[in-house]
């Protein structure tokens, strides 16, 4: 008798434990459904080819046009800029940390790299602002106030511990044999690294920059709060411009009734969003996965 | 074929530039800490952290954004660690093999990448609108704990990872059920990671923005949270708001709140480590 009321009640746990696991599939169910459900709202008033090709962006103007080109363009150029600080800044930094740095060296640089990734991005949306783009204007003078350069670089800054972190991971499960048969060959450490090392780790290095592409075009408070909110198709990173998630929050902040266009519009942007980080993600991971089964 | 000269100077040179990156960053991090208490401290105030909002910046405090902070993280915390706990359990100690398991392994790596605003558009969507929760301090909780759902189950995994296998087994041979076993057994040694996982999300719950802005916590409250069902506001959104005016001395206002953010968040990293260390004590005595 206690017997079975213990196996019971073990059922028990593991069915709740197994609902806990599950609900997570629930939560992307959620996600996916939200969005669609009002994207498709969404594109009933206005037509997909005008909404992805068109070159204005006018939405909570008298005037309404429902080009999504200019948000696209803002986000690629504050990411594109955030990568080509974090990219090489964070490569060398992980090739420093594995290749180079004694022990005590790590010690000290490893938490100071995770302090920087532990910063609230509303507080780098404060550096970007009041310190870098004053600092800029300096020696760019036709620098507005608001503007794509200055948040890129600080958000290449946040990005910079990620990239650094997963990098050095894939550096490091890089067998020593291809390090000493390098040595062996004659090459000193640098050669090594560069010709045998970071080759050997290049999908795993890929796999974190995908990432950091992905986490930049999702950043929102660095670009909302420095960045400024003007949709404009440009390549001009010293003029305010305005990115995907900087819109959301630009219309968020306003008080816009559940139901209007305007109101819809942050859902199909937010679709756009998800789309483009989800494919990201899967890619970064499938790569990873591809690198870990080379050495593992 | 390069002098030894050379060779070493390619050495060097790499070396040194992965130093000068570590020292950017440190420059970086130092600047923009040096930036925010020089701006910040001489707003710091007992009134300051005890005031309510104002249209005068020098009468407005952090009282709303304050309490709705922790408001807002205690309700994270008791929706998001039983189910993230849970679930790590069942992937970690039941549901190793199977597709089920699998497939959702591969949704909690994906979820982890989701931007966070579009959590935000998610709890807009479900909790405030389908729901009918309204912009309540109740929605953005809930919003924020799907937020730390994916940090609290991998980091709540790699601690139950770290118990060994002899332990589980040796139970088992006592006459123990699995969940005996687990709850006895493999929870309490697993604590100290557990904890410090469950910190290190809450930090990140703490310092979002994004997701509370869009489900529509409002900047302006003019009282504190009454119950789950009250307007809120917490003090990255105070931050943002003070940052979205022109005025240097709201602006001034932002850079005090950074402040109590960041001794929050450095508190809470402290509680953290005290845990763990406690925790690793009682167990080798």
């Amino acid at each position: 008798m206690k017997r079975t009321t213990r196996s019971w009640l073990e059922r028990i746990i593991e069915q709740l434990l197994f609902g806990c696991a599950a609900l997570s599939i629930l939560v992307t169910a959620g996600i996916v459904a939200v969005l669609i459900f009002e994207t498709a709202a969404f594109l009933r008033e206005v037509p997909i080819t005008q909404f992805l090709f068109g070159t204005e962006w006018t939405p909570l103007f008298y005037n309404k046009k429902f080009g999504v080109l200019p948000l696209v363009a803002g986000t690629a150029l504050v990411s594109g800029i955030a990568m080509a600080v974090a990219l090489p800044a964070g490569l060398l930094s992980a090739i420093y940390l594995s290749e180079y740095a004694p022990p005590r060296v790590r010690r000290i640089v490893k938490p100071i790299l995770e302090v920087l990734a532990g910063v609230p991005t509303v507080v780098y949306g404060y550096f970007a602002l009041l310190f870098v783009t004053p600092m800029l204007q300096n020696l760019l003078p036709g620098l507005s106030g608001f503007n794509a350069l200055s948040p890129g670089i600080v958000m290449g800054i946040m990005i910079l511990p990620l990239v650094s972190s997963l990098s050095e991971d894939a550096l490091h499960s890089v067998p020593n044999g291809l390090r000493e048969g390098a040595y062996a060959l004659g090459a000193t450490r640098m050669q090594a690294t560069l010709r045998v090392v970071v080759p050997a780790a290049l999908s795993g290095i890929s796999a974190a920059a995908i990432l950091a592409v992905s986490r930049a075009i999702g950043e929102t408070m660095i670009v909302a709060v420095a960045a400024g909110q003007q949709p404009r198709l440009t390549l001009n990173p010293l003029v305010p411009i305005e990115t995907m998630t900087a819109f959301i929050v630009q219309v968020s902040m306003g008080d816009t009734p559940a139901g209007t266009i305007e109101y819809r519009t942050i859902f199909a942007v937010g679709m756009l969003l998800f789309l483009g980080t989800f494919a990201l993600n899967l890619f970064s991971n499938w790569l990873r996965n591809r690198f870990r089964e080379e050495y593992q | 074929m390069a002098t030894p000269r050379r060779r070493r100077l390619g050495d060097q040179l790499l070396q040194a530039s992965g130093l000068f990156v570590m020292v950017i960053a440190l420059g970086a991090l130092a600047a923009l800490l040096f930036d925010v208490f020089v701006d910040g401290a001489g707003r710091l105030s007992w009134q300051f952290l005890t005031s309510l909002p104002s249209r005068r910046a020098s009468q407005a405090g952090l009282a709303t954004a304050l309490v709705g902070s922790i408001y807002v993280i205690i309700l994270t915390a008791v929706i998001a660690v039983p189910i993230g706990i849970g679930a790590a359990i069942y992937l970690e100690e039941y549901g190793a093999r199977g597709r089920m398991a699998r497939l959702i392994e591969i949704n909690i790596a994906n979820l982890a990448g989701v931007p966070s605003i579009i959590y935000g558009l998610l709890g807009l969507g479900l909790f405030v609108r389908a729901m009918g929760l309204g912009r309540s301090l109740i929605a953005g909780a809930a919003t924020l704990a799907l937020l730390v759902l994916p940090v609290v189950i991998l980091s709540t995994r790699e601690a139950l990872r770290t118990v060994p296998n002899s332990l589980r087994e040796g139970s088992y041979a006592l006459g123990a059920t699995k969940w005996q076993t687990i709850w006895t057994q493999v929870l309490p040694m697993a604590m100290p990671g557990i904890l410090t996982g469950l910190i290190l999300a809450l930090s990140r719950a703490i310092g979002e923005t994004a997701p509370l802005i869009t489900i529509g916590a409002i900047t302006y409250v003019p009282f504190l949270p009454d119950g789950l069902s009250s307007p809120f506001t917490v003090l990255p959104i105070q931050i943002f708001n003070w940052l979205s005016r022109p005025q240097a001395e709201f602006l001034r206002n932002a850079a005090a709140a950074i402040l109590v953010l960041l001794v929050l968040l450095l508190t809470m990293n402290a509680v953290a480590i005290w845990l763990r260390d406690r925790y690793q004590k009682q167990r080798t005595a």
